[in-house]
């Protein structure tokens, strides 16, 4: 597209308060070439699986068997056999769920919104980030269908005609929410493809040269003959906007509908109007805190340094601090609305949650998610590679806890106290969760190993190289 | 039999020479050539003298028809097949059916807008000439070639060698259809 030149006039004002032209930050360290991009991201596709590689798929896989293990018990003995009893009715399935799906939020957010606001750092982590909630769909969505029980009617949920006649009740929001994350599961896996292509054609022609037919082809195949023709760069580039022009209405509204789950109901702690921005901002957070868990050994293990600079470090922890502040407001706000609303049902649902029973999990909670991100001030404590990637943990630690501490301190203890209660999960939904991380981490691992775990063509883009005025200084 | 003639292509080093030399080959009144780059070069295409894309005319339909299926879904299932009191309210209000139409909406201008891209873009073609080179490699990782098709009418072959030399082009050669 054309752009014009900037003989546009300056505010007089410029002139006199003399601004500092700061230097923008390098997104690819070094000067590196084209070609250096090209060959790092497909070396790690075309060298041998590394040792590491095979310690932590063999891991993972054991791990995730554990969620195998703990489905096959609940299909076979029934729902039963997870810790959900009256009053709470909604345990860790429910808290897998948004804790999983929320993690996924960060993906979209930095493949769409970023894409939007034109933050051209986002490139190097979009594709890993989109893989990311792709596989955090996945462990999503295995809490809720298999919730239902029976897990073979769970085709009920979508409106296709039935031996009973009757249609799912559209008033729910649960029967939103099956829409909300099948939208969500299949748009990010469309937009990741997308943006896989002209990668994947890199493969082609890189494994075509090397004499490697058979991976030539299954790229080939993936790849839709892309040729990096400029009549098809500008349909594409297009596309691509689009798709992010939509997904950022999906994701908002995604977590939206999730917090809906919980809003449209009349439970005190539940019922607030609160929930939609703050369950938006709190998957954000969670999100980046699983970006940084992944991309930091990702980046050292395979000597990224150069493409996830210190630049993107920072601007990762600034968005945890900003994300972490907001849900950190909401928490006060919750409370403030509580006595200001002067309901004794809400007002008790909240001193509840910070004194009583669950108290525990509620100072775990405010520790991981209001005090942790306040550390990223300080560009010491950015800078320091090992101690962000503690604190992302404490990140992912203090979401779950969020969720835990949501669903369960308003179910247990409701209106009347004859139907208090007291949740405890069983071994069965612990191995369930704990191997839902095995899940997404062999699907991270295949990730990194069969596909370009960063967006070349995108890269290339936003390298000095790529201007094609470089020299003229039209900017 | 001898092969065919699709063309003639040429390498360049950087995107600043594609960039100009796209332009000395619009302006020299060709239609059918492409630039094969590794990446979107911001301007190449009004320096190729592209039109807007027209995939967003796809996402358009697709948006429309995905909020009419939410909603349309909805008045059938509730309203009309199987109309069932729920908490005393009406059959149907847009109200309740809102976010399933905005998802579903949001889902059919995803699977538009990438029929468009493929549509428009002609794809899959798993078979082109340009995709025959030896240096087609090279133009996914950091060269950039220009191609001008011989059945374009201002082709011949002389001419628009020259040109492309005069361009700055190099290793010029002919691709086999």
């Amino acid at each position: 597209m054309a752009h014009a030149d900037t003989t546009v006039a300056k505010p007089a004002i410029l002139a006199e308060v003399k601004p500092a032209s700061l230097p923008r930050a390098e997104l690819v360290e070094n000067n590196r070439s084209f070609a250096w991009v090209t060959d790092k991201i497909c070396g790690i596709i075309e060298g041998k699986t590394p040792t590491w590689w095979w310690v932590c798929f063999t891991l993972a896989c054991a791990l995730a068997s554990f969620t195998v293990m703990g489905i096959v018990y609940l299909v076979s003995a029934g729902v039963g056999v997870w810790g959900l009893a009256n009053p709470v009715n909604w345990g860790w399935a429910i808290v897998n769920f948004v804790f999983w799906i929320g993690i996924g939020h960060a993906g979209t957010l930095i493949s769409a919104i970023l894409c939007l606001l034109r933050q051209k750092w986002r490139t190097s982590i979009n594709r890993a980030a989109e893989a990311m909630t792709i596989f955090a769909v996945v462990c999503a969505g295995i809490f809720p269908v298999f919730h239902v029980g029976r897990v073979w009617f769970a085709w009920f949920l979508f409106p296709i005609p039935n031996a009973n006649g009757i249609w799912q009740n559209f008033r729910s929001p649960l029967e939103w929410d099956v829409f909300a994350v099948s939208t969500y599961g299949t748009v990010s896996v469309l937009f990741w493809y997308v943006g896989l292509i002209p990668d994947l054609a890199v493969l082609r022609d890189r494994f075509n040269r090397a004499g490697n037919k058979l991976r030539a082809t299954l790229y080939g195949i993936f790849a839709m003959g892309w040729r990096g023709s400029n009549r098809n760069w500008s349909n594409y580039e297009m596309a691509y906007l689009i798709l992010a022009g939509v997904s950022t209405p999906l994701v908002l509204s995604v977590h939206t509908i999730v917090s809906f789950d919980f809003a449209i109901s009349l439970l005190p702690g539940w019922h607030t109007t609160i929930f939609p921005p703050y369950f938006v901002a709190g998957a954000i957070f969670s999100g980046f805190g699983m970006v940084l868990t992944l991309m930091l050994p990702l980046r050292a293990i395979y000597k990224m340094e150069d493409l996830i600079t210190q630049y993107h470090i920072d601007c990762m922890c600034k968005i945890v601090l900003a994300t972490g502040t907001i849900v950190g407001y909401a928490y006060g706000m919750e409370f403030f609305i509580a006595w200001y609303g002067a309901n004794p049902y809400e007002g008790f649902a909240f001193i509840n949650r910070a004194f009583g029973n669950y108290a525990w999990a509620y100072w775990i909670m405010i520790a991981c998610n209001v005090i942790t991100p306040q550390f990223f001030w300080f560009k010491k404590v950015r800078q320091n590679t090992a101690f962000v990637w503690v604190l992302s943990i404490f990140v992912n630690v203090g979401m779950w806890f969020e969720r835990f501490v949501i669903t369960v301190t308003s179910l247990a203890r409701d209106f009347l106290p004859s139907s208090w209660g007291y949740y405890s999960p069983t071994i069965v939904d612990i191995m369930t969760f704990f191997g839902t991380f095995g899940v997404f981490s062999v699907l991270f691992l295949l990730f990194i190993r069969f596909l370009p775990v960063m967006p070349m063509a995108e890269i290339k883009a936003v390298m000095p190289q790529a201007d094609p005025h470089a020299g003229h200084d039209h900017h | 039999m001898a092969a065919q003639s699709y063309g003639l292509v040429a390498t360049f080093d950087s995107a600043p020479a594609i960039y100009e030399a796209a332009k000395k080959v619009r302006d020299a009144g060709y239609k059918h050539w492409d630039c094969i780059t590794p990446f979107p070069i911001h301007g190449l295409d009004g320096a190729m003298g592209l039109k807007r894309s027209i995939v967003p005319r796809f996402s358009l339909v697709g948006g429309l028809c995905g909020f009419s299926v939410g909603m349309g879904l909805i008045y059938f299932t509730s309203a009309i097949d199987y109309p069932l009191i729920v908490g005393g309210k009406p059959f149907f209000s847009p109200l309740y059916a809102f976010p399933v139409a905005y998802e579903l909406t949001i889902l059919f201008t995803a699977f538009a807008t990438i029929f468009g891209m493929f549509f428009t873009n002609r794809l899959p073609m798993h078979y082109h000439p340009v995709l025959k080179l030896d240096r087609i490699a090279d133009a996914q990782d950091d060269k950039f070639l220009i191609v001008i098709e011989s059945r374009d009418p201002k082709f011949n072959a002389a001419h628009t060698q020259a040109l492309l030399e005069a361009a700055g082009g190099k290793a010029i050669a002919e691709i086999e259809a």
